[in-house]
């Protein structure tokens, strides 16, 4: 194994260990930002190596994380009977396609196979034409704005503004038994872990290979004998789905779901937090992701009106500044890079 | 009300709402069509007129107030643009997304802004008296239907200013160097035009008949923190509907976008219309992926 490896294998295990350290707020906190940082996996596939930037990765996640909490809202009303909210609505009976989610399997599959198949019909239809950069970031917008709106407004079926909660049971565990959000925190980094090496072998492959080629110029690659379309579609389907399992973790360690959590305005703080870490590092994609959540958590507690100029100037002076990122500081020709090279010498003539 | 008083009613809300999309609509067409440049801020360009609006009818009374605050929030954002265009926008040339992420980043920080300033519930601009009232049209079908007369002078604003907008690019100097920045940078360039400077006068004029729309917005809806937010997605749909060739294209998308979603919410609910409105938008590049009206060319990658 190279020094690379060694380091991010020490990381996962030092991270397994954090609940001997952590305190339950923290550790829960942490979950979900790891939970989080599979779906930024998903951007830096796409954005970082693919240039294709989505501002509607909310959509992808709101999919799976409705998708399990519709099973969890039919788990908690038991066997043939109603969620709650639907009552309170007045509808008849529950819905035909909530049905099919009484099934544990039938959610499991549907919330990485749903957000998935999604992204790729859209991608296919989209990019099929050659749409593509700043056109395909606003229909992405455009979507999660529509798929936000319509869930609210069909609050009998949705849950509406306020969502889904109030779950009891996921799969049999109680929800708010800390064993279980001991297990969820462990499931969460492990599916992180794999998904880190899995893209990391993704990106090593030809596929690999191409999506870059495809994103530093599109035509060349035409020219050469492949068609694009299929990698890209690819690529967007595995940052859907990714996106998908990471709203599922998101709402059970929440306890809810709502249109306040994928809407238009968190879809695009997910691409900031990819832009802080680092858009073409899978690394910088984890590492921004913890690092602008745990910031906004520790500034909108301190100072509440103070976070949305926080991130404003964030887009602004990433961009301009460091477009790579964090990584991108430290890294080959970056401007912290001198300084580490330095000391890396010292270190090994001492 | 008679049904199809019902129905003229709402084909007229339809133009007037297409009125305020086309003004929010021509800076960015105008300046994604010459820069490629997508500014994410230009929603909040509409709240800045807003706001401008209110604070002028507060000091100068409703009447005058309200002409003053058009000019002023013309005038205002503007200069706004162009210092947006000057620190932020030209240094990131070429790099389209990533100016999308920065110009959020102002958006954001815009909208945090007013916030502050004046607090998150909106604020109301009333319409003076000469405003205030609506005609009523006689005639068997229609009786019952009254027009504002807010609304009557949104499209006649809107239908000024395309007007204006046109001749100032068919018949002046500005404009024969906007088009020939339009037509081919490089060649503008080397024979002399300044295309920085187009680049910043299309830019800030823009933000300016974004910002005169949101003064006219003012009117009709209450301007909240968030009011840039909700047209600007419905601009930008226009934007890719109407092309990037023509003011003619903006000016169609705009009425197809405005008209679509006020005749779908006769039947549908809001929600549904947006799904509905969008499901069209990518059904209708399919057909024609640069929008209704594009500009021919032989270019494989757009420059």
């Amino acid at each position: 194994m190279r020094r690379k490896e060694v380091g991010y294998v020490l990381l996962v295990v030092v991270a397994a260990f954090a609940p001997l350290y952590l305190s339950g707020y923290e550790l829960s906190l942490l979950g979900r930002f790891l939970a989080f940082a599979i779906l930024a996996l998903g951007i830096s596939l796409i954005w970082g190596t693919g240039g294709i930037l989505s501002l509607g990765q909310g959509l992808f996640f709101g999919l799976g994380g409705y998708a399990l909490a519709m099973h969890l809202k039919l788990a908690a009303a038991g066997p043939g009977q109603m969620p709650d909210f639907m009552q309170w609505s007045g509808l008849a009976a529950t819905p035909w396609w909530w049905e099919p989610f009484r099934n544990p399997a039938f959610t499991l599959a549907a919330v990485v196979v749903l957000p998935g198949a999604a992204a790729m019909v859209l991608a296919y239809l989209v990019f099929r034409r050659r749409i593509s950069g700043p056109y395909f970031a606003i229909i992405t917008q455009a979507l999660v704005l529509a798929a936000a709106t319509l869930i609210i407004s069909q609050q009998a079926y949705t849950g509406g503004f306020n969502g889904l909660t109030s779950f009891s049971d996921v799969f049999g565990f109680r929800l708010t038994d800390p064993h279980t959000q001991l297990g969820l925190y462990w499931i969460t980094l492990g599916i992180l872990a794999v998904t880190f090496t899995g893209l990391r072998y993704l990106l090593q492959s030809r596929f690999g290979k191409l999506l870059l080629a495809i994103r530093d110029g599109e035509n060349r690659v035409r020219f050469l004998g492949y068609n694009p379309l299929p990698f890209k579609v690819l690529a967007f389907a595995i940052a859907g789905a990714l996106a998908g399992i990471s709203g599922a973790l998101v709402t059970l360690s929440i306890g809810d779901i709502s249109p306040a959590m994928f809407g238009v305005v968190p879809s695009i703080e997910m691409v900031i937090w990819v832009a802080v870490g680092g858009r073409d590092s899978l690394f910088g994609a984890i590492l921004g992701t913890l690092v602008v959540n745990f910031g906004k958590d520790w500034i909108s507690s301190a100072f509440p009106s103070l976070w949305l100029y926080v991130v404003g100037a964030l887009f602004v002076l990433v961009v301009t500044a460091a477009p790579r990122g964090l990584v991108g500081l430290v890294q080959g020709n970056g401007p912290v890079a001198p300084l580490l090279r330095r000391f890396r010498v010292k270190a090994a003539t001492q | 009300m008679s049904e199809s008083a019902l129905l003229w009613g709402q084909l007229f809300n339809g133009i007037s709402v297409a009125s305020i999309l086309l003004l929010a609509a021509l800076g960015l067409a105008l300046s994604f069509g010459l820069m490629r440049v997508i500014n994410m801020a230009h929603g909040e360009m509409l709240m800045m007129g807003g706001y401008v609006a209110f604070i002028c009818t507060t000091l100068f009374g409703k009447g005058p107030g309200l002409l003053v605050g058009l000019v002023v929030a013309f005038v205002g954002t503007a200069l706004f643009g162009a210092l947006m265009e000057i620190t932020l926008i030209r240094r990131l040339y070429g790099r389209p997304l990533d100016t999308l992420l920065a110009t959020w980043g102002v958006s954001l920080v815009l909208q945090q802004a007013a916030r502050s300033i004046f607090g998150p519930i909106g604020v109301e601009v009333t319409a003076p008296a000469w405003l205030a009232g609506s005609f009523a049209i006689g005639g068997s079908a229609l009786t019952g239907l009254g027009i504002p007369a807010v609304r009557l002078f949104i499209i006649v604003l809107a239908a000024l200013v395309l007007g204006g907008v046109t001749l100032v690019i068919a018949r002046t100097r500005i404009g024969l160097l906007v088009r020939a920045v339009h037509q081919d940078r490089g060649m503008a360039d080397a024979l002399g035009a300044d295309t920085r400077r187009v680049d910043l006068a299309v830019f800030a004029l823009g933000t300016g008949i974004a910002g005169l729309a949101g003064a006219a917005l003012s009117l009709i809806s209450p301007v909240t923190p968030t009011v840039g937010q909700s047209y600007i997605v419905y601009a930008f749909l226009v934007v890719i509907l109407g092309g990037l060739g023509s003011l003619t294209g903006t000016l169609l998308a705009a009425l197809v976008v405005g008209l679509f979603s006020a005749t779908a919410q006769i039947f549908t609910s809001l929600g549904f219309s947006d799904v509905l409105l969008l499901l069209f938008v990518i059904l209708f590049i399919q057909f024609r992926p640069r929008g209704i009206i594009s500009q021919r060319s032989r270019a494989l990658e757009e420059a």
